[in-house]
């Protein structure tokens, strides 16, 4: 297509003035605003893509002369290292998996007007707020041989000897649970606020119970917002690295890969397969993130407001 | 499931919000078959009536009984009633096809038994060929005849529509009503039917109830409701644009006979009311001309041609405002005399609580001399 074929296009050319940039930009589809967003690329090109980059290329180039791949061969030749993707699994997908389905039925109370919501959503709250580290001090306490936890359980005669609860996977579960537990409660509890309340009111007139409500009408439409909350859940879980070291036995089976990495970098001083390790992690989480949203592409992912 | 039923009565039903009565007392029976309509401005209860009727709110007090079976404490999934929401509440993740199959799933109706009936309502809508796409792909009215057909394929008993006309441009609301019509004759459904329109419910229903501030003003026909309303509210919701605050004696001849004076105007009207009076007439009453020895003399100051009559606002020498409908062609400044039928001037006793309560959108009908 030519100009002289448009008249819009011809008569913008004759104009006797010149348009301004605005005007201009429009027509090729740019808004102006679009340069607000400028810093922010530029911030993210300098601390995040050129480090990752830079990380990549690092990886590739290990300290001893063993070849390009000469890291990745070795991290999975170890069965020490290539072990610390399986504990990462054990440990960060119990723990996502748990805080997505525990806050559905959370969810679906607090989602209409209950009272004490916000005291209630005021205390799911304060674990984020906290921080890992001062979580996983006081669950080093609470969970410990003496902790309150264990005294309770045997007062009560429900177990003769100490529960082991620290220094092993189960401690870092606890504590990666009660940090993700209110992230992922937050964001499954906006995503069901945005389904339309009538919808379930229609299946009920319909003939459907409670369950049947959730089943066939809530559940479905909470579907890719749960994807996308169990995503972001995993994410956090799988990059666990404090309470990792402190709740867990990080030479043991809580020698997760964020561990691996630190240790590589700061014990070994190996900074080229640290970042071999980091890339691993990487990539992994990336495949998992491709696969959930894999799946969630298979569900309706429209409006949830019962009108088109 | 279609076991039909006789009479539906609502005895006391009361619902409250805190300390805000959204519904008082209503009593009302419907028969089996009716399409009854509950007309009313916002807040006046006729969305609370339509779900405490479908279960989705609890009442506070009274009950709801269908012939000897009390439905109130039942549940919504257990009462049967098929429901059409204002804004249609379709299931955006199911075809059209699964939407309307919903009610028949839930029944655990047999598969080719649900195919069928399925086909059958979408054929009676009009959608057969829209049976694959989803709810979103589908125009408002479209969506709209979804959600009825959803509503009536599980032969309810009963069916409760909450507004369903009121997202629909103008042309659409008035094929729809024609529809919603043709719909109740072929299913023979007894309907009730939420609605703000007075003209959608006078186009539509059998009977009307007119509800204000969650208590029942008048229960009529159509005709009769629009003819002689019950009080002053009624007859302003109805379209009697002007309401003129008069003051009425009995005329000496027997027959219920008015004085109505005040306003600088002198009228007569039938009734047996006195004193302080709101006399209320439609603009299409007004006439060109004496009438019944009421004669009004006045200036056009404002004329709106309306297609096939004239919407003119009339001044009086006492600088009240009459709206009138005619026919016939008047210029503006032009001088007129108004006649209207004795027995087409509505008397209600003036009270506080009779003051007519216009529309917001509308101008106050009289300006007070």
């Amino acid at each position: 297509m030519t100009l002289s074929e448009t008249p819009v296009a011809s008569e913008a050319i004759a104009g006797p003035e010149r348009r301004s940039l605005r005007h201009r930009l429009a027509d090729r589809g740019v808004d102006r605003l679009l340069l607000l967003s400028l810093p922010a690329s530029l911030f993210v090109l300098v601390f995040f893509i050129y480090p990752s980059i830079y990380g990549v290329v690092l990886s590739f180039r290990p300290l001893k002369p063993v070849g390009a791949f000469g890291n990745y061969t070795h991290f999975f030749g170890d069965p020490f290292l290539r072990g610390s993707i399986v504990n990462t699994f054990r440990i960060a997908l119990p723990a996502a998996i748990f805080n997505v389905l525990a806050a559905i039925p959370l969810a679906v109370v607090m989602r209409g007007a209950v009272k004490g919501q916000r005291i209630i959503n005021t205390i799911l709250v304060i674990p984020i707020s906290l921080g890992t580290v001062l979580v996983a001090d006081g669950l080093l306490n609470y969970l410990g041989p003496n902790g309150w936890f264990n005294r309770v359980l045997m007062a009560a005669g429900l177990i003769g000897h100490p529960l082991q609860l620290l220094h092993n996977q189960w401690g870092v579960m606890l504590s990666l649970v009660i940090t993700g537990f209110p992230f992922a409660f937050l964001l499954t509890l906006s995503y069901i606020s945005g389904i339309d309340p009538k919808m379930e009111s229609a299946a009920a007139t319909l003939g459907a119970g409670p369950w049947r409500q959730f089943w066939h009408v809530t559940l479905p439409l909470l579907v890719p917002g749960l994807a996308i909350t169990f995503c972001l859940s995993f994410v956090l879980a799988f990059s666990v690295f404090p309470s990792a070291t402190m709740l867990g036995n990080p030479n043991g089976d809580s020698h997760v890969l964020a561990v691996a990495a630190a240790n590589t970098a700061f014990q070994q001083y190996d900074f080229p397969m640290a970042s071999t390790i980091s890339v691993i992690a990487a990539a992994i989480e990336l495949l998992v993130i491709g696969a959930v949203l894999g799946l969630r592409s298979r569900f309706y992912a429209g409006t949830t407001t019962g009108k088109g | 499931m279609n076991d039909r039923f006789s009479q539906l009565r609502l005895e006391g039903v009361s619902r409250a919000y805190g300390s805000t009565v959204a519904l008082a007392n209503m009593n009302l029976t419907v028969g089996n078959g009716e399409f009854v309509a509950l007309l009313g401005p916002s807040g006046c209860g006729k969305t609370t009536a339509l779900n405490c009727l479908a279960g989705l709110l609890p009442l506070t007090s009274g009950t709801i009984t269908m012939d000897d079976r009390r439905i109130d404490l039942l549940p919504p999934e257990r009462r049967g009633f098929g429901m059409v929401f204002q804004n249609y509440a379709l299931f955006p993740h199911l075809s059209v096809y699964r939407n309307v199959a919903f009610g028949l799933q839930m029944r655990k109706v047999r598969r080719a038994e649900v195919r069928r009936r399925v086909s059958a309502t979408l054929e009676l809508v009009q959608l057969a060929d829209h049976a694959g796409k989803r709810p979103g792909q589908l125009s408002g009215g479209q969506q709209q005849r979804v959600a009825i057909a959803r509503a009536v394929v599980v032969e309810p008993q009963l069916v409760l529509m909450d507004e369903p006309l009121s997202n629909l441009d103008a042309k659409l609301r008035r094929d729809m009503r024609v529809e919603l019509r043709r719909l109740h004759r072929e299913l023979g459904l007894t309907t009730i039917y939420v609605t703000h329109d007075q003209e959608e419910a006078l186009s539509l229903v059998d009977r009307l109830v007119v509800l204000r501030d969650g208590q029942i003003q008048q229960v009529g026909s159509p005709e009769e409701v629009y003819r002689r309303p019950a009080n002053a509210f009624v007859a302003g919701f109805m379209g009697y644009r002007n309401m003129l605050p008069m003051t009425a004696t009995p005329a000496e001849a027997a027959g219920g006979e008015l004085r109505l004076s005040g306003l600088g105007l002198s009228l007569t009207g039938l009734g047996h009311v006195q004193g302080p009076v709101i006399a209320a007439i439609r603009p299409d009453d007004i006439d060109l001309g004496e009438r019944d020895g009421n004669c009004i003399e006045g200036v056009v100051e404002e004329a709106q041609f309306e297609g096939r009559e004239y919407e003119l606002l009339v001044r009086t020498a006492a600088e009240t405002v009459l709206h009138v409908r005619t026919h016939r062609h008047t210029t503006l400044g032009e001088r007129v005399r108004l006649g209207i039928a004795r027995d087409r001037i509505m008397v209600y006793p003036a009270g506080p609580d009779e003051s007519p309560e216009q529309d917001s959108a509308e101008p106050l009908p009289v300006q007070a001399p």
